[in-house]
């Protein structure tokens, strides 16, 4: 009996086994079958590309028909097997830095990558430097010497 | 006598006070001159990388038909690529300035119909390359009988593969090219006579010199 139902669930499991290699080739088959994945890659690069027509949409977004065309090339290019860096390369190439949202890191762009970083920290320079300074300078400021009570309190009897 | 002092000390404070005052409004002016000339710039006007670049080859066929035409046949002659429509409306405003242009000889003017053939002529169905290329020679021919023709010839870039390798986004489009086959020049936009004169007349001299 118990041998029955090893032989049962060993058959099951050679059924599931079976189905999971059945599956896997129609896996790869469906990544294989082009269009999904190019387009995946396409729209993964294009999102952070710049339309030059509207240059607030992505090239994933935009409907000019540069973009159209960029899309088709970027696509020829995946197809070609080029990397994500050489399709970006290909565009930079011709419409230059300005087509990436995200700009390399290169000693032109340091300004705009590293500025804010700097402005913040200047900024919390300037912000000790006047607190320590108002720290030493409050209380003398508050103090009032006998002589300038009197005076005041003369003053204000006037 | 303590009065005097006291004066004193005010002044002091006032001074400081000033530059306190100062020192964000100086901030403010340069942010506003920052900002001044942000607005006056043309977003639309990048910075070609390709200039100083070789031009990109190609081999398109040519609006009079007959051979193809590339880039490579004009080496060692400083020439203009003038990208254009007929469906362009800022090329018909410019138009006239490069017929103006081409009749003083200076240089030969190419003209590139760049994608001539739009999605709206194909509503009816796709058309044939070749009955695309007849049509868009149809329509360029009329055009420029009409406009008049400054092109020493035009080539015709029907899919816009050879504006994608100019970095073309706008057109009208116009590039200087000098004798070894690089890119001096590139306007994006409408070519006007100011510009003709001050900038791009300038240039060619000084690259024909060279």
């Amino acid at each position: 009996m118990s041998s029955h139902l090893r032989r049962v669930s060993l058959g099951l499991l050679g059924l599931v086994l079976l189905a999971h290699i059945g599956l896997v080739p129609a896996r790869e088959a469906a990544l294989r079958a082009e269009d999904p994945v190019v387009e995946a890659r396409l729209v993964a690069i294009a999102d952070e590309l710049r339309c030059l027509v509207c240059q607030n949409e992505s090239l994933a977004s935009s409907h000019a028909e540069l973009a159209e065309d960029l899309r088709r090339e970027v696509r020829g290019l995946i197809r070609e097997g080029k990397s994500d860096a050489e399709v970006k390369r290909f565009l930079v190439d011709r419409y230059g830095d300005f087509v990436l949202y995200r700009p390399e890191v290169k000693p032109l762009t340091w300004a705009l990558w590293f500025g804010p970083f700097a402005l913040l920290v200047l900024a919390l320079v300037v912000l000790g430097r006047y607190l320590r300074q108002r720290r030493t300078q409050v209380p003398r400021v508050t103090t009032l010497s006998e002589a300038d009570r009197a005076r005041a309190e003369q003053l204000l009897k006037d | 006598m303590n009065w005097l002092k006291l004066q004193r000390r005010r002044e002091r404070v006032d001074v400081s006070d000033m530059k306190k005052f100062l020192i964000p409004l100086a901030l403010f002016l340069g942010l506003v001159a920052f900002l001044a000339v942000g607005l006056k710039r043309d977003p639309r006007e990048i910075p070609s990388p390709l200039i100083n670049k070789p031009a990109p080859a190609f081999s398109l066929p040519t609006l009079e038909g007959g051979e193809p035409f590339s880039p490579q046949s004009l080496q060692g002659k400083v020439w203009m690529l003038n990208v254009w429509a007929t469906w362009c409306v800022a090329c018909r405003e410019e138009h006239p300035v490069l017929v103006a242009f081409a009749r003083q000889n200076a240089v030969p003017i190419v003209g590139l119909s760049y994608k001539e053939i739009q999605p709206q002529d194909e509503a009816n169905g796709k058309l044939a390359p070749e009955a695309k290329l007849q049509m868009a020679r149809d329509r360029s021919k009329v055009w420029l009988a009409r406009h008049g023709n400054p092109y020493a010839l035009s080539v015709m870039d029907l899919d816009g593969r050879v504006g994608i390798d100019y970095g073309v986004y706008g057109v009208p489009e116009t590039y200087v090219i000098d004798r070894q086959g690089v890119i001096r020049y590139k306007r994006v936009g409408v070519v006007t006579p100011a510009l003709l004169s001050e900038k791009i007349l300038p240039l060619i001299r000084e690259l024909e010199r060279s």
